[in-house]
């Protein structure tokens, strides 16, 4: 019964004898040069692969399969399955042929994180370029071995042979196998034409889905090793304000004296436990009386908003066309609103877990974080090394959806395990995810929006207020007392010039943020899946559906009217789908009423729409969602399959944050802290579900695991005002506030 | 170190020296190094560490070792002999129907859920081999998925129902 045994705890050593020659053609050692090769801020550093070397990317092995190289985490979204498609596709391998291995830092390209759904988007055109650079390679070798021109070559299944000379033949397997290329990977190989792909485009089942349901797939979760002991982190329930952290006034270690090899460890205001047993540790972390000084700073869930409009801002005009005012004076129909939304948590649905072995000047981190080179440099200040000390090995956790508690989870073992000298795995607590999770930012919204007598947009403003992404994580924070800090950046952090309004031609539109800033009195945030997204499209898209009514149109019809380019396509196939007609006759005055929403959106590429059809009961302020369309065009679909699961995944997890989620505190800590406080959708509540993907071979690839929850969000709120004929100005839309809003009617 | 108990699991009888209060999951976990019960909330509200006591799915979080006693614990691993032995088959399969069928539909995402969904969607076919939508709703409703498969989880079930309703 003992099933983890080594070889799963260091699973690399096996998988480089990959086909049974060991691999080499990995090339290390060149520094990293400051490059955007793939159009991303990449944490450089010493120790990374050179990206100009083939052997970065490709290994051919002496049984005629290939190991591709791919700098991307698996995360459930398909995307190591689907970068191996590119990679099959263009060296004329089958999908049994390729594979790839886990991700590390020091032997993985660095392509960046794994983030904005862009793995294929952005990560890409390099798999698939050196791939077709390898061909090219093993070509050339194929023509001297046969002694025939490169133009009488062809290849199938990684068999090269003489064009009518089938016979005439050798394998890439004999030309390279085990050893390196030794070539520089210039990136200039053309690529095959749509037109004769055989695999990108098909529904190649995922790789990893087999031993995840045989409960073979190894998480996070499941890595032991030798001599660890279990650590916890011991924290107050629930974060307090960002720039508070959490100052320890005292430790009674004796209250855990009963718990014989627990041992407490403490680095400034960092506490956690750490003991042989795990049971033993999770005791202790519960039982350890730690005082806390929990200043009482936060405005409580209820005063979030008129907190963050009345706080000191920095104010940025993100988008400036033609002139906001004289489109408003001069428009036949204008609706002004605020909205509301709430900060909601990652809640990965296993806590994040890491096991750190850190050594005198070494430091091996095992954890689930989206960048590992970032992941690296987290690491390496927590424990005071150099970062080509440190080397961060990815295994998949449960779900994350954006930065939840991973890295603060790896820089926890390490400081455990650094003080404890030995190995430490780091499991956190349901409360400690909840409680201490980056979450995505509330936000607030002032908007306008006009149109002329003819139904046409005139005019477009919105503001929004917000906060950015935290800096430090809250293990550093403690440990070192590192000041709290919020990123400077912009792209899914601001108003989104993507997503709002971005799918109409409007002649006149402004875009304006109101950066707030979080440290003070508010919390800790990060890029929860979407960011902001559902947030803006609630805001816009409910506004959108105002102007129509007031011009006299139907939703869908206004939609038709306004919309410029691609959105066009998948309004239709999303309408079509539902079978969408204009809403005719009055409201019934029943129980339980019926109503149908639909809404454009996306996050930073793709196109996406949505149809939601619900149903309300007036009596208890229910909605339950029946049926959800989603349709998206993310240009050429690597694989359709995936892209309909993740469809389908957006959908429900919209469902559940637009109707359930949100994050409660009072003034001095977060008081959602488990599925009950925090509850999510469930099986009864979930509704059928119809994925539809809008494949356009011919077109670059764009992301497609967040565009679609943004318009799902908005749906939903249009659906209950087709329903009710009430509108809700803050979600989640929770019975408490339906009930609120239809007794004000 | 607690005295060493005996219990049974996955048919086999195992020797586990953890404290009686120690929740079944760390047993299963650390000292028999199962990969199936997996930790989720350690209060009940997940479903990701559930196993089956004598057949009745079961939150292994919250359940000490000293409860159980002689009753036969099955996890994951264990879910195929289990499944042959309800449906006599000669020889145990490498994985359940319902297994077969979240490859089947590509139901899964990151997977973390899945220990329970199985162990859950065993328990309900075993009782109601051909279950309503609604009934595998409300079987259902007690585990948690946060990538949102719940509509790839009933429908791989109804194909499960079908394949082993042609079966029997």
């Amino acid at each position: 019964m003992r099933q983890i045994t080594s070889a799963n705890i260091f699973p690399r050593r096996d998988l480089l004898k990959a086909g049974g020659a060991l691999l080499v053609g990995v090339a290390i050692g060149k520094r990293a040069r400051a490059q955007e090769p793939d159009g991303v801020a990449l944490v450089l550093g010493p120790d990374q692969p050179d990206q100009k070397s083939l052997d970065t990317w490709i290994a051919i092995h002496a049984d005629n399969t290939a190991t591709v190289f791919v700098g991307f985490v698996e995360l459930g979204q398909g995307c190591s399955t689907a970068l191996l498609q590119l990679a099959a596709e263009e060296l004329d391998l089958d999908m049994a042929q390729v594979k790839t291995i886990r991700l590390e830092s020091h032997t993985m390209p660095n392509q960046g994180g794994t983030v904005a759904s862009a793995s294929i988007q952005r990560g890409g055109p390099r798999i698939r370029s050196a791939a077709a650079e390898a061909r090219q390679a093993l070509l050339r070798m194929a023509s001297d071995k046969l002694n025939t021109p490169v133009e009488r070559l062809t290849v199938a299944k990684g068999v090269v042979s003489v064009m009518g000379e089938p016979q005439k033949s050798v394998t890439y397997g004999a030309l390279v196998g085990g050893k390196p290329f030794h070539l520089p990977f210039t990136g200039k190989a053309p690529l095959k034409s749509f037109r004769d792909y055989k695999i990108v485009g098909t529904r190649v089942p995922r790789k990893d889905i087999p031993e995840k349901a045989a409960g073979k797939y190894v998480h996070m979760q499941h890595v032991r090793v030798p001599g660890m002991l279990h650590g916890r982190v011991v924290r107050p329930r629930g974060q307090g304000a960002y720039g508070s952290g959490a100052k320890v006034l005292s430790v009674d270690e004796s209250s855990i004296a009963d718990i014989s090899g627990a041992r407490v460890i403490r680095k400034r205001d960092f506490v956690g436990v750490v003991a042989p047993n795990e049971w033993d540790a999770v005791r202790a972390a519960r039982q350890l009386k730690v005082t806390w000084d929990q200043p009482p700073v936060l405005p409580g869930t209820e005063g979030m908003h008129q907190q963050m409009r009345a706080s000191k801002t920095i104010d940025r005009i993100v988008l400036n066309n033609g002139d906001v005012a004289a489109g408003f004076s001069g428009a036949a129909h204008v609706v002004t609103q605020t909205y509301q939304g709430p900060f909601q948590v990652h809640a990965p649905f296993g806590p994040n877990c890491a096991l750190a072995e850190v050594q005198a000047d070494t430091a091996l981190v095992m954890c689930s974080t989206q960048n590992v080179y970032d992941a690296r440099r987290k690491v390496a200040q927590v424990v005071g090394m150099p970062v080509e000390k440190i080397t961060i090995r990815y295994y998949e956790g449960s779900g994350t959806y954006g930065r939840s508690c991973y890295d603060d989870a790896a820089q926890a073992a390490a400081i455990l395990s650094q003080a404890a000298g030995k190995p430490v795995r780091v499991q956190f607590m349901r409360w400690d995810e909840h409680g201490w999770g980056n979450f995505g930012p509330a936000h607030l919204a002032d908007v306008r929006i006009a149109c002329d007598a003819s139904g046409k947009l005139v005019a477009y403003e919105y503001h929004g207020w917000q906060n950015n992404w935290s800096t430090v994580e809250t293990s550093q924070q403690l440990a070192l007392g590192t000041p709290a800090g919020e990123s400077t950046g912009s792209v899914s952090q601001e108003v989104s010039p993507f997503n709002l309004g971005a799918m109409y031609l409007i002649p006149n539109m402004q875009l304006v943020n109101h950066r707030v800033d979080g440290v003070p009195t508010s919390f800790k945030t990060s890029n929860l899946r979407s960011p902001l997204d559902l947030s803006f499209s609630f805001a816009s898209e409910q506004t959108i559906d105002e102007v129509a009514l007031l011009a006299g149109l139907d939703p869908y019809e206004f939609r038709k009217r306004n919309i410029k380019e691609r959105w066009l396509g998948v309004l239709e196939a999303v309408a079509q789908a539902a079978q969408w007609t204009p809403r005719k006759g009055q409201r019934p005055n029943s129980k339980v009423v019926t109503g149908r929403g639909i809404a454009l959106g996306t996050h930073t590429s793709s196109w996406a729409a949505a149809v939601a059809e619900i149903e309300v009961d007036r009596e208890t302020g229910k909605i339950i969602v029946k049926h959800i369309y989603g349709a998206i065009d993310a240009g050429q679909t690597v694989n359709p399959a995936f892209v309909e699961n993740q469809i389908s995944g957006m959908l429900v997890q919209a469902v559940s944050r637009t109707l359930k989620e949100e994050v409660t505190f009072n003034k001095t800590n977060v008081t959602s802290l488990d599925w009950h406080s925090y509850p999510i959708l469930r099986f009864e509540e979930c509704p059928d579900v119809t994925p539809i993907v809008v494949q356009r071979m011919d077109q670059p690839s764009g992301g497609a695991g967040e565009e679609v929850l943004g318009p799902a969000t908005a749906a939903i709120a249009n659906a209950l005002f087709d329903a009710t004929g009430v509108r809700l100005r803050e979600y989640p839309l929770t019975p408490a506030r339906v009930l609120a809003v239809l007794q004000r009617r | 170190m607690a005295n060493p108990v005996q219990i049974r699991v996955n048919d086999r009888s195992v020797r586990v020296n953890s404290a009686p209060d120690t929740p079944l999951l760390y047993v299963l976990a650390n000292e028999l190094q199962l990969n199936g019960p997996r930790f989720g909330c350690g209060l009940a509200q997940c479903g990701s560490c559930s196993v089956l006591v004598d057949g009745v799915e079961t939150r292994s979080c919250v359940t000490p070792l000293s409860k159980i006693g002689n009753k036969s614990v099955t996890t994951l691993e264990g879910l195929p002999a289990w499944y042959a032995r309800q449906h006599n088959l000669a020889h145990t399969p490498a994985l359940t129907p319902v297994q077969q069928a979240f490859i089947d539909e590509q139901a899964i995402q990151c997977g973390y859920c899945y220990n329970g969904m199985t162990v859950k969607a065993n328990e309900l076919l075993s009782k109601t081999p051909q279950p309503s939508a609604k009934q595998i709703r409300t079987a259902m409703n007690g585990h948690l998925c946060r990538c949102g498969t719940y509509p790839r989880v009933i429908k791989a079930i109804q194909r499960a129902a079908k394949k082993q309703g042609e079966r029997a």
